[in-house]
């Protein structure tokens, strides 16, 4: 899955650790997500969602491989 | 966050360094420190399964802690171990029934085995997704 994780949370002045500390994962996941190494849970997913003030559909995109 | 961690951690340290020591003690006990009482032997014994369980809680609060990356390391690498542990603990145990080797198959080897898979495999799914 693609993501556009690390472009909204440098647009929202936010380092890894302050959005892993404020979505409750470490800075370790949030740097996995931004690199599309690991696709996250829908829980932390919409809080993302709620950080970035956009729908998921927003900054996730399905990618069939 | 950090201190929880890190207070958890030292909790499962706690109880892994004091169930390695009553196992220790369980195992050169009756020999070397009160001459095969069988008394203390048990009482030994049940020592360390109340540590065992305390350590197997500890690791379980830790596990609970962790974030959703952390636990899909964890479980792939105790997937991993749990299936190369069943295959080679049964191929070790062959080679011993049929008499390929002389010595007989000692569990220690198998948990041996066991520590050094999960904690390659720890390195290696760390690895692929840190």
């Amino acid at each position: 899955m693609k993501n556009r994780v690390q472009e909204l949370r440098k647009a929202k002045g936010l380092t890894q650790e302050q959005l892993g500390e404020i979505i409750g994962v470490s800075r370790q996941t949030i740097n996995a997500i931004e690199k599309e190494k690991f696709d996250p849970s829908l829980p932390t997913a919409f809080k993302m969602a709620e950080i970035f003030n956009l729908p998921i559909e927003q900054f996730f995109f399905f990618t069939k491989d | 966050m950090k201190e929880e961690r890190k207070k958890r951690t030292l909790q499962l340290a706690f109880w892994t360094w004091t169930w390695v020591i009553t196992l220790a003690m369980a195992t050169f006990g009756p020999k070397i420190l009160w001459a095969e009482n069988n008394l203390l032997t048990a009482l030994a014994i049940g020592i360390n399964l109340a540590n065992g369980i305390g350590m197997i809680l500890a690791n379980r609060k830790l596990f609970n802690h962790y974030d959703e990356l952390e636990r899909k390391i964890h479980l792939e690498s105790m997937a991993f171990t749990l299936g190369a542990s069943v295959v080679v603990g049964l191929s070790y145990s062959l080679i011993d029934q049929t008499n390929l080797i002389n010595a007989d198959a000692e569990i220690g080897f198998l948990v041996m085995f066991i520590g050094i898979t999960y904690m390659l495999a720890l390195l290696i799914n760390r690895k692929r997704y840190l």
